[in-house]
């Protein structure tokens, strides 16, 4: 067993862990955040995406060894005072999900895309998005999502739903 | 799937994760980034007895000049080599093959050299390495020394490295002013090529000067096109004499057959590629 210090969606956590465990398996069944979640066994799918030191990583890929000393971001971690983040907002409002189990990890991509480039062209944010599979095909409105929390999508007034438009160039 | 049990050391020093390596041999294995490795134990396709994580060791990171060299810290991150102005300047052709390689999970965590020690011949990295003449610095328990590309690479996932040894950084001759392009083929996002051309041209007054190309997944290890750069070299810049001459590009090639495609189809394919990656780096260099 070898101890652990690291920080987990702004609490500090400490446990003796074996080298082998993954990342996502301390997060899902030490710590309980089952926000983060598996989607596949090969680190294609993108679903266990979460935020180590302010960049995405794919949990499944990362043994909580080497997060020792460093700080991760969930799923859990990104609403505040009961306030959904931004992108989780504009993912409900372009109903940016079908089944839903590839959202957390597009929503932590997402963030991570929006960090290094604010203002993406959809192009950019299908190949920032690459490394996340939605197997219900939902890219469509997904890519919408981002558009949206990036102010490059404004919501049409009065539909229920909030059917999302472009925003015209003036 | 979980990885087998292992035991875990993280040293501190390039000398400390040697005396480790030198006391457990072939029991141990190197964990860079893990974006290879952590599958292959989830998979149990390999179950060592002690992972060395070089994570821990802060010189193994960064891009520094060296005179006439950039030289990469083999545990720099791929999102790093990637954003760095260095290497932009003196060796664009690895920026524009890191923007391909894989997706921005795996380059936030895949490390320069991890990549390279893995030695996948569809890797993204061994194609820019030949092409660049890239400088492989090992240390080992008698010292450091110092490989070219051209015999880094020995075999499927087989390089230079002893089992005593580490790489510890890679030094790139600076190509300043050079153009560059990187041609992938794949069937899928974020997959393993098909087959890749790395190609970077120096061109004076309409007339390609110098020219050097890396292909992956075309043989057991990264190769060159020396074939289509002989015949370039001195050339016009033209679309007719780039497309004559990277006819020659599946030269001394032995591609693997799959699912994705026949050797006959790479040995046709890599030509089409070719041609693209070379116009795009002569352009680039201002063709």
């Amino acid at each position: 067993m070898t101890r652990i210090n690291l920080t987990v969606d702004g609490m500090k956590v400490s446990d003796d862990v074996e080298p082998r465990m993954l990342l996502v398996q301390y997060l899902r069944e030490k710590l309980g955040k089952t926000g983060t979640v598996v989607g596949c066994d090969t680190s294609n799918c993108g679903a266990c995406t979460v935020h180590l030191d302010g960049e995405s990583v794919k949990s499944c890929n990362v043994l909580a060894v080497q997060a020792d000393g460093h700080d991760v971001t969930t799923i859990e971690g990104l609403a505040k005072d009961g306030r959904l983040h931004p992108v989780q907002e504009a993912f409900r409002e372009c109903h940016g999900l079908q089944c839903g189990f590839c959202t957390p990890g597009m929503i932590m991509q997402s963030i991570d895309l929006l960090n290094h480039n604010p203002q993406p062209s959809e192009q950019e944010i299908r190949v920032g998005l690459e490394g996340n599979l939605c197997r219900c095909t939902g890219y469509h409105n997904i890519v919408r999502a981002v558009q949206y929390a990036s102010g490059q999508l404004v919501a049409a007034a009065g539909e229920a739903g909030g059917v999302a438009e472009e925003v015209t160039p003036a | 799937m979980i990885p087998a049990p292992f035991d875990y050391v993280a040293p501190s020093s390039v000398e400390e994760a040697l005396a480790a390596l030198q006391q457990h041999g072939d029991d141990a294995k190197i964990l860079a980034g893990g974006q290879s490795l952590l599958p292959v134990l989830r998979m149990r396709l390999n179950a060592p007895e002690l992972i060395i994580d070089l994570g821990r060791i802060d010189s193994l990171r960064g891009v520094r000049d060296d005179g006439d060299a950039i030289v990469i810290g083999a545990m720099t991150p791929h999102s790093v080599v990637g954003a760095d102005p260095l290497v932009a300047e003196h060796a664009l052709l690895v920026a524009k093959a890191v923007a391909h390689l894989a997706d921005a999970q795996v380059r936030h965590r895949g490390t320069f050299g991890g990549a390279l020690a893995h030695a996948d011949p569809a890797g993204d990295l061994g194609g820019p390495a030949r092409a660049l003449d890239a400088q492989f610095v090992i240390a080992g328990p008698a010292g450091t020394r110092t490989v070219p590309a051209d015999d880094f690479f020995v075999d499927l996932f087989e390089t230079a490295i002893s089992e005593d040894e580490i790489l510890t950084e890679v030094r790139i001759p600076k190509h300043t002013g050079w153009g560059a392009h990187h041609e992938k083929m794949v069937r899928v996002a974020h997959q393993w090529p098909i087959c890749a051309v790395a190609a970077t041209a120096r061109v004076e007054g309409g007339t390609i000067a110098d020219i050097a190309i890396g292909l992956a997944n075309m043989g057991s290890t990264p190769l060159r096109a020396r074939g289509v750069e002989e015949a370039l070299r001195g050339q016009p810049a033209t679309e007719d004499a780039v497309r004559a001459a990277c006819g020659r590009a599946a030269e001394g090639a032995n591609p693997p057959s799959d699912l994705n495609g026949s050797a006959e189809y790479r040995n046709h394919v890599v030509t089409v590629m070719c041609r693209r990656a070379v116009l795009g780096a002569v352009q680039g260099a201002g063709a």
